[in-house]
């Protein structure tokens, strides 16, 4: 909402200065968005008077002037226009000033030879209309000397946001009223001008829609003359940032910009019979004022007569029936319509206007006669015309609703105390009633107003909200509890985790392209597309978090990156066997470029590898308090990944706790990566949460004895998982050995064809007494039979 | 014995000039040794007279002892040497770069998040969390914006295509949760509230950090951004409570003590009174450095949040008795104090993943937001 200093004026006696308006606007609620200043871009540019206009020496359509600036001697001027001429008086900018339309700051200069000491300027270049075909011309009477800022009667024009709840403050006289109870003034009376009705209203006038049109109020007024409207008019309706159209149709903008009170006029030569708000017809068409057809249902009213529907009701006129130059006859509608159905309307057609948004925020309904009256009055006193008697079509809300107020909860909620008497005063200037026992009657613009608590903020906000002194809230007694749950804190060990293993943790969109969201999709989980994406890349809920991942990756080699390693922790969004979301939280790492860059040491730069990919996922999860030592390495990590390199960490066959590997060279194709690339991704919701453990750990008991080592190296089918040997192994004497691992893996010279060597070292703890030697044979052999029995054969 | 004392005088001799541990083990052997000289000596002492021996030993076994101290020094010293060359043969060039062990990083939200957690924990306020695909009941009925509310059309919410429609390629209709609910994607953390009152009811003390979702998108908006919901609703709460509240968390966020907050009448549908906050900073290199009065020469003020009490109603959708209770709410942009804290400029740089960025603007894991160390991570 914009407005001018000066129309503010119109309505608010004040001696305030602009600063301390704005201070009070944002104080009181009307968050002031921007102040300016005409005069501050007007400034160096005078009234100035043309003494001699001769033509210059050296151009044919150049001419030196001589200029009055009302002080000194006059100025020579180089003009082009060809309005320039002895004895007008015009707008010159003297050097110095900078030209509002185009930022260049003149100086003295020499046009073609000649000295030129300023500019004499256009409509256009002060940035004051369109006209540029010739300078200014101003009255004879213009004061030579003046500031021009000054003789325009510029005004600073004020921006502010109004919010959604305060549709009275959507015209100028709303924000008046709410600075003369701030105490910045008097707020004056709506000054109508006086006009005498004759006749009734030729035009019969009705609602058939009491639900969506209560009211509709019309008048006619024949005779009138449109045209260009008065200075005055114009200035106030650019000051809000309208272009002025035409005398009646500012008149109907000033009512709605000054009073907040939509108001339409229709040529009458246009309309036939009775004109009539009611339903519009499912599949009627309007051709609307901004030259676009509509097509309506029938939960929208328009105002229509005998034809055709001449108006999508609180929103837009139709083109057909609006006001031209030529209009002599009009009939004026001042209406109040159900705020819901006009929201409702304008969504279903996206249509946006100035009277929607006031329509649908709810308009003073206290107000028609007076918006009639005042419109009536202002185009009989500018356009002429003989008005008719008002009609009246039903009637507006009229019951106030009574707000039954505790004004000591201004201290309990606000957390103000502020006196009785302040509290009624505040209330009774911003139109409330109060009866002695606080019974608080609102006005019928208010439609915010609910309960106490809204009482309590028109106390506050009008009282000043930097009187609200902070207040410690009360401490909660007792010991300090963690106020994370276990998932906040497993997902912050993980993150520091990560970052320590060398990882960047990136935030990426939870939105993908779906083409990328597709490639990663989940089976038997549809995805989660969005009705109305930001853009084709923005558009599906990420089913895991590695494509965003791949493509930050592939940014960051198109930079030139060597090595990027990222991870992220956020969530997958999955759907529940009830339709509802499924979020679940997951950490996301893509290993990509190079692990180790080429060096003296190390020699030729290495990427990453699974093995990368499988160590972390281990570290992680162990990081994350998972039983890791109980994990089964089995396949299925997704099409994804590299067939024979990538698995999944379960924990029992069904639980997966995380897959990893190195993606698959189509992916990484698809994600415009060059390869190779390791990806891991551990799912926290399958991460079993640790049982309400004590803080004591298990007495520590080392054993009494040293363990011993002993090797074996087996003869194995190549395709054998060592980790299977491994567990058999393991298992071959469960009292005596504690550990096994693989330490040399060989296949080549020496080693049979399709066999591979895995030797292993196991490690034995005895008990309370050492090994025999016929202890360790038996367990040897208790080995080597478990291993054979996955075709294992010891080698010599 | 003059014998002996020459022999003596010639072995001390040989055994300070052995080149190597050879040379001095051949002394060794010639004096010490079975066969040595000294060894023999010692060995005439048998057949000595008890006064003889009694005279000649003394000088035999001191003869001795000089020796095999002589020989024990000469062969530390020349294992010291020894030692030494062997040492000076593996000098290495420690110019030479050492394996490096890649660095990490947190993200700065992530790390403003922890700090969040950290200091409302010492005010008592617990971390709640809710989904990001929510339904409009959470989302704005129960916030006070019911399906006519104008402020719901403000809020530029991302939906979700009725599936069923969509194939048929007609109107794309709405999707709905099994109850008729609209589905969307959140357009601020406040459904939070709404969860977490409906499941623990009053008193509560909460906040939420989160995603949050908005069909918008130029320089200072990107369609995700992070916000963080306060929530606290008791008994006798009221606008003061809130001012402290945000005054002490902005206090400790920003580690100092000249914050000064602003509070300005405004409107959400979910709080009456409304207040918009804000806080005072001057410029300072072309940089907003949050703290003084806004009002102070140099000074202005920036709008970090909306807050405001509980609305009475929203009280009621979550099923908390407003005769009983009342409480305050606030929501605050996490990138936008991320940035104001520690410098970042462009918004839509937290979200891209450029690991030079991560690694300029990120926190080393063990930048861990303590109240002991301190919730700031100082550049």
């Amino acid at each position: 909402m914009k407005f001018s200093l000066t129309w503010l004026k119109d309505h608010l006696e004040t001696t305030a200065t602009l600063a301390e308006i704005t201070d009070a606007l944002n104080a009181i609620g009307l968050e002031v968005e921007g102040v300016e200043d005409p005069a501050q871009k007007l400034a160096g540019f005078r009234v100035a008077h043309v003494l001699s206009a001769a033509p210059h020496p050296d151009a044919d359509k150049l001419q030196v002037l001589m200029v009055d600036t009302g002080e000194g001697d006059p100025l020579q001027v180089v003009c082009g226009a060809p309005n320039a001429r002895a004895g007008m008086k015009g707008v010159l900018g003297l050097p110095g000033a900078s030209v509002p339309a185009n930022g260049m700051v003149l100086k003295k200069s020499a046009i073609r030879g000649v000295e030129s000491n300023g500019m004499m300027c256009s409509t256009r270049e002060l940035e004051l209309g369109d006209d540029h075909d010739g300078i200014i011309e101003l009255p004879d009477d213009a004061p030579v000397g003046t500031d021009f800022a000054r003789y325009h009667g510029a005004s600073p024009v004020i921006e502010v946001a109004v919010t959604p709840n305060r549709p009275d403050c959507m015209g100028v006289y709303g924000i008046a009223r709410d600075l003369a109870a701030k105490g910045l003034g008097t707020l004056k009376p709506i000054a109508v001008p006086a006009f005498s009705p004759s006749g009734a209203c030729p035009v019969e006038i009705r609602t058939d829609d009491p639900e969506g049109c209560p009211a509709f109020y019309g008048r006619v007024v024949k005779g009138v003359k449109n045209g260009p409207s008065p200075e005055w008019l114009q200035a106030r309706l650019k000051s809000a940032g309208q272009r002025p159209i035409s005398l009646l149709v500012d008149l109907t903008n000033y009512l709605m910009l000054a009073f907040g009170c939509p108001a339409h006029a229709y040529d009458l030569a246009k309309l036939s019979g009775a004109v009539v708000a009611r339903r519009a017809k499912e599949g009627e068409q309007v051709l609307a004022l901004n030259e676009k057809t509509y097509t309506l249902d029938s939960e929208m009213v328009v105002i229509a007569d005998d034809v055709q529907v001449h108006d999508i009701a609180g929103i837009m006129g139709g083109e057909d029936s609006g006001v031209s130059e030529a209009t002599t006859d009009v009939l004026l509608e001042i209406a109040f319509f159900d705020p819901a159905r006009i929201g409702a309307t304008g969504r279903k057609l996206g249509l946006a206007s100035d009277a929607r948004t006031r329509f649908e925020r709810g308009v003073d309904p206290e107000f028609l006669d007076d918006g009639l009256d005042l419109l009536t009055g202002l185009i009989v006193e500018l356009a002429g015309g003989s008005p008719s008697e008002a009609l009246r079509a039903g009637s507006p809300p009229a019951q106030a609703k009574v707000v039954a107020f505790d004004p000591g909860l201004t201290l309990r909620l606000g957390g103000v105390e502020v006196a009785e008497d302040e509290q009624r005063r505040i209330l009774e200037s911003l139109g409330f009633r109060v009866d002695a026992q606080w019974n608080v009657a609102c006005p019928l613009r208010r439609h915010d107003i609910e309960g106490p608590a809204d009482l309590v903020e028109e106390v506050v906000r009008i009282h000043g909200l930097d009187k609200v002194e902070s207040v410690p809230l009360p401490r909660a007694d007792g010991v300090a509890r963690p106020t994370a749950t276990s998932a906040q804190v497993l997902e912050r060990r993980l993150r520091r985790a990560a970052a320590a293993s060398g990882l960047n943790e990136a935030v990426t969109w939870s939105f993908l392209p779906e083409w990328a969201a597709e490639h990663f999709a989940v089976e038997g989980q549809d995805l989660w597309l969005l009705a109305n994406p930001i853009s084709e890349d923005l558009k599906a809920m990420r089913p895991s978090l590695l494509p965003g991942l791949l493509m930050a990756a592939a940014r960051n080699d198109a930079r030139g990156a060597d090595s990027t390693r990222l991870f992220e922790i956020g969530r997958r969004y999955f759907r529940g066997s009830d339709g509802l979301s499924d979020e679940r939280a997951t950490l996301g790492v893509v290993l990509a470029g190079e692990k180790t860059p080429r060096g003296w040491a190390s020699g030729k730069a290495q990427g990453f590898d699974v093995y990368d990919a499988k160590g972390l996922a281990l570290s992680l999860l162990e990081a994350a308090g998972a039983p890791t030592q109980n994990l089964m390495v089995m396949g299925e990590a997704g099409d994804q990944f590299h067939p024979g390199q990538s698995a999944t960490l379960r924990l029992g066959p069904k639980v997966v706790l995380a897959r990893f590997g190195m993606v698959h060279p189509a992916t990484l194709k698809a994600f415009d990566l060059g390869g190779p690339v390791a990806a891991v991704e551990l799912f926290l919701d399958s991460i079993p949460a640790k049982k309400n453990a004590a803080f004591a750990r298990a007495p520590f008991t080392p054993p009494a004895l040293q363990a011993v080592t002993r090797d074996f190296a087996f003869l194995v089918p190549q395709d054998l998982a060592a980790g299977d040997l491994v567990r058999s192994v393991q298992g071959a004497d469960k009292a005596s050995i504690v550990a096994a691992q693989v330490f040399d893996v060989f296949s080549g010279a020496g080693v049979p064809e399709g066999k591979k060597s895995l030797a292993i070292e196991v490690t034995l703890q005895p008990g309370d007494k050492t090994f025999t030697d016929a202890d360790l044979k038996a367990i040897s052999e208790k080995i080597v039979a478990a291993a054979g029995k996955l075709g294992a054969e010891l080698r010599g | 014995m003059s014998d002996l004392h020459t022999q003596q005088t010639e072995a001390l001799a040989a055994i300070a000039a052995a080149a190597d541990l050879a040379a001095l083990d051949e002394q060794r052997v010639a004096t010490l040794g079975k066969k040595g000289w000294v060894s023999a000596a010692l060995k005439t002492l048998g057949q000595m007279s008890p006064e003889e021996r009694a005279a000649a030993a003394p000088a035999i076994q001191a003869i001795r002892t000089e020796i095999a101290e002589a020989i024990e020094a000469k062969k530390a010293a020349l294992e010291a040497a020894e030692l030494a060359e062997r040492l000076a043969s593996e000098t290495v060039d420690l110019t030479l770069p050492a394996p490096a062990a890649p660095k990490g990083s947190i993200h700065p939200v992530s790390q403003v998040m922890d700090e969040l957690a950290e200091i409302f924990a010492d005010l008592g306020f617990a971390v709640a969390t809710g989904p990001e695909i929510e339904d409009d009941w959470h989302n704005f009925t129960a916030l006070n914006m019911d399906e006519t509310h104008p402020a719901r059309a403000m809020h530029d919410t991302f939906y979700f295509p009725d599936k069923t429609l969509a194939s048929s390629s007609e109107a794309v209709g709405q999707q709905k949760t099994p109850d008729g609910k609209d589905i969307l994607l959140r357009t601020h953390t406040s459904p939070v509230q709404i969860r977490s009152m409906l499941a623990q009811g009053a008193p509560i003390r909460i906040i939420a950090p989160g995603r949050v979702y908005r069909s918008d998108s130029d320089a200072t908006h990107t369609p995700m951004f992070h916000q963080v919901e306060g929530l606290v609703v008791d008994k006798g709460i009221h606008l003061g409570h809130l001012k402290w509240t945000l005054e002490t968390f902005f206090k400790a966020f920003f580690e100092r003590e000249d914050i000064v907050l602003r509070l300005r009448p405004s409107y959400f549908p979910f709080t009456e009174p409304s207040v918009e906050v804000d806080v005072g900073y001057s410029n300072e290199g072309g940089r907003r450095v949050v703290g003084g009065h806004g009002d102070a020469p140099g000074h202005a003020w920036m709008e970090l949040g909306g807050s405001g009490m509980v609305n009475r109603r929203v009280l009621e959708f979550a099923g908390v008795d407003p005769y009983e209770y009342q409480g305050f709410a606030f929501g605050l942009g996490i990138d936008r104090i991320a940035m104001l804290k520690y410098g970042m400029n462009d918004l839509r740089a937290f979200f891209d993943g450029d690991a030079r960025w991560l690694t300029h603007y990120g926190f080393s894991p063990f930048d861990q937001p303590t109240l002991s160390a301190g919730v700031g991570a100082r550049a």
